[in-house]
């Protein structure tokens, strides 16, 4: 970290180089991304799953539920999640109680709140390629002797496969530009919470900091638009031959 | 495996405003249930292989029951022993045909030596298509690998929902003479849907007909001897 010394003081950077602090903000964004996504994705399969394929009471009420963070102000989805998992929130009590875990002012809850911002998107997507998936052939699968488990994991998840990477990818983009309910529920600790997003928005506040911002605005664009073409790709897969033999 | 293990089947269902009610006692060895689109023999086969639950009724085979609506049992397709070979052959698409083959080894024990993968693959001729994708084959081809994948299951019944019915004539004859194969080497029941009379009666040794999920009458019948041909290749 060859900036380290001056970390904490203003310093005019040359235009096409990231300072410390600007690298800081983009790898913990990443980090945090990535943990939410993958650490979400196995829920989202479970949820689709259940979206997709079964019937049961309160099946609407946990559709609405999923998307209500996709529709609410994002500022009311992270006041919920100080609520709940701040550390006298219930949940977040329990958690440091049992597993020492904190999730306030930390990239672990900027990680939840990334993580249910972008869990629509991903289940949607998710639940959409399972739709896609030819039931025909779970039978098949069912008469060769695969218990309903190794249907899924054999048959349904491979044939699905295209679309759980598009929600995954989707998600992962949804994680890393999100804003409101990370600053709520996290604030923007330089090195801790401070996201690309919350850079940004300080940067802006910052006289001063335009090429920051121009900089982070720039990485942004091209990481949401590399995304979503990723995901456009593995979404024209599912529509390609989900399914079909 | 005796061959007398027959298949007795009384069920009562209702699917959308399709009833079938049928009642019938199946003692193959090749059973061949025939009728006219929507007169229920493939409602019918599902119940047999599980994939159907019916409302009523209670269907066993040999001593083991595996449904009974009575007692709330049903066993599960998976846990059932059967082969099943679909109309559109329902290969996995995203395994090639030898994976596709060997599938139900991966989930059920064997009881038993059974076919050897070899010996099934050289009987239906189709070494030359494991490495491919079932994706890429003739209809005649995918049905030929069905019946394999189906036969390696070693099932104690097998099951066929039309397996000509997508195969125009040329194809037809092509996979014809290999269900006859099977069918006098294997000693395993068979049960047979098809909406073609004269495959019927070539095939079976027992003819049901149905018509709006009634089975109007069944008919054993005493084939007329073949010479036992081999498929040419």
């Amino acid at each position: 970290m060859i900036y380290n010394a001056t970390l904490s003081q203003p310093r005019v950077q040359p235009l096409p180089y990231l300072s410390a602090d600007e690298t800081t903000a983009i790898l913990l964004s990443l980090k945090i991304a990535l943990i939410a996504t993958l650490a979400s994705l196995p829920v989202a399969i479970a949820i689709a799953w259940l979206l997709a394929r079964r019937q049961f009471p309160g099946k609407a009420l946990l559709n609405v539920l999923v998307h209500l963070p996709l529709v609410m102000p994002p500022v009311v989805t992270g006041y919920l999640l100080l609520i709940g998992f701040g550390r006298r929130g219930p949940f977040g009590e329990a958690l440091e109680a049992c597993c020492g875990v904190v999730l306030s002012f930390r990239w672990t809850g900027a990680a939840l709140a990334a993580a249910v911002m972008s869990f629509p998107l991903t289940v949607r997507a998710i639940r959409l390629s399972l739709e896609a998936v030819d039931r025909k052939l779970e039978d098949a699968a069912a008469t060769l002797g695969a218990a309903p488990i190794f249907v899924f994991l054999t048959v349904t998840l491979p044939l699905a496969l295209p679309g759980v990477l598009a929600g995954a990818v989707i998600g992962f983009a949804k994680a890393l530009g999100e804003f409101g309910a990370t600053i709520t529920f996290v604030s923007n600790i330089p090195g801790e919470t401070q996201t690309i997003a919350s850079a940004i928005y300080s940067s802006t506040q910052t006289p001063g900091a335009d090429a920051t911002t121009l900089r982070l605005t720039l990485i942004a664009i091209v990481i949401a638009a590399g995304a979503l073409a990723l995901s456009e790709y593995f979404a024209r897969k599912v529509a390609g031959g989900a399914g079909r033999a | 495996m005796s061959l007398d293990r027959g298949l007795d089947i009384t069920v009562n269902t209702t699917l959308g405003d399709f009833t079938l009610e049928a009642s019938a006692k199946l003692d193959g060895p090749l059973s061949v249930l025939v009728g006219p689109s929507g007169s229920g023999k493939s409602t019918l086969l599902n119940v047999i292989a599980g994939l159907t639950r019916p409302c009523f009724g209670r269907v066993t085979f040999g001593d083991e029951v595996w449904f009974d609506s009575e007692r709330n049992l049903f066993v599960r397709p998976h846990l059932r022993r059967i082969g099943y070979v679909f109309q559109e052959g329902r290969l996995l698409p995203h395994l090639s045909v030898r994976s596709n083959l060997k599938f139900s080894r991966w989930f059920r024990r064997s009881t038993g030596p059974g076919p050897r993968l070899e010996d099934i693959v050289d009987l239906l001729d189709i070494g030359h298509l494991l490495d491919r994708s079932p994706r890429n084959l003739s209809g005649g081809e995918r049905q030929r690998c069905a019946l394999a994948r189906a036969l390696l299951a070693t099932p104690s019944l097998l099951l066929m929902d039309e397996p000509l019915a997508a195969l125009d004539e040329a194809r037809r004859e092509e996979v014809l003479p290999y269900i006859e194969t099977v069918r006098d080497r294997y000693r395993i029941p068979i049960v047979y849907v098809t909406h073609a009379l004269e495959e019927a009666e070539r095939l079976g040794d027992e003819i049901v007909s149905m018509r709006q999920g009634r089975i109007e009458k069944i008919e054993r019948r005493v084939r007329s001897p073949q010479p036992n041909k081999e498929p040419s290749s």
